[in-house]
């Protein structure tokens, strides 16, 4: 047998051989591979603080490694007092407006009220939190500041986009001391490559 | 040794998996957590939770409104 020949066989039984291989090699690296998930937080109020720490905190509990770059509104999740946070009703006609409190008959009733008379009562906005916030605790989810710490706990790591916090004002004694890095797009986007999940909220 | 217990009764979506969580980690290897829980999405969920952390589902049953799970520890 010749050289070419034993090449050719050699490249056949490979070719045979190798594809099994390689998924069961795969398979076991990725089993020993805890999962991976960036989020980028962009939002600021109460109703959209919840999805980032809520999957984040989840992740973080199924074993993952999580970041969140929080970039413009989401900023504000990371000040060091988050109870000012707010929902708006306005202009949101898929959020149910509908009272946390009194007889069942009065609970279900949902009050449509019209743009034009939410813009202009002054406070309806604090008032729409009030209520908000009386909805969250009465159906046992967390309160924001409770479940911000628990992500934190579970070792979640919080990135603040540092363009943002010039743009606005803010120092970064404004946030949580728990924010080691402020980046930018370069330092987020090769986190965000090697994760298996990466979510925009 | 008695289980461990955990009581999210009351408690919704992700609180008791994270709670669920910090008292496994309490456990030693082997231990037993029994978890009681009203958020009808915790079923799914602990099932899942299980599957991703390799730690054993040994029981899951309702009885009336509350749902209760035991989870063994095993890594």
């Amino acid at each position: 047998m010749d050289n070419a020949q034993l090449d050719d066989l050699i490249k056949r039984r490979l070719d045979e051989i190798l594809p099994a291989k390689i998924e069961e090699k795969l398979a076991e690296l990725r089993a020993k591979k805890p999962g991976s998930m960036t989020i980028i937080a962009t939002r600021g109020t109460l109703d959209w603080a919840y999805p980032p720490f809520i999957l984040s905190s989840t992740a973080a509990a199924l074993g993952w490694n999580v970041s969140i770059f929080f970039t413009f509104y989401g900023l504000q999740l990371l000040r060091r007092d988050i109870s000012h946070l707010q929902v708006s009703p306005l202009g949101n006609p898929a959020m149910p407006m509908k009272m946390p409190f009194g007889p069942d008959w009065f609970r279900a009733i949902n009050w449509n009220i019209p743009n034009i008379v939410q813009a202009g009562i002054p406070g309806f906005e604090s008032l729409a939190t009030a209520l908000m916030k009386k909805t969250i605790s009465n159906n046992g989810v967390a309160e924001i500041g409770e479940l911000r710490s628990l992500a934190l706990e579970a070792g979640v790591n919080m990135v603040g986009c540092q363009m943002t916090v010039d743009l606005f004002g803010f120092k970064h004694g404004d946030f949580i001391p728990e924010v080691k890095e402020y980046c930018g797009a370069a330092t987020f986007l090769p986190m965000a490559q090697q994760a298996d999940v990466s979510l925009f909220m | 040794m008695p289980n461990t217990f955990l009581d999210a009764k009351g408690l919704n979506c992700p609180l008791p998996i994270l709670r669920a969580k910090k008292a496994i980690q309490g456990l030693d290897i082997g231990g037993l957590l029994d978890i009681h829980a009203t958020d009808p999405g915790a079923v799914k969920d602990f099932a899942a939770f299980c599957r991703s952390t390799g730690n054993e589902l040994v029981s899951s049953a309702q009885e009336g409104n509350v749902y209760k799970f035991t989870i063994k520890r095993v890594n």
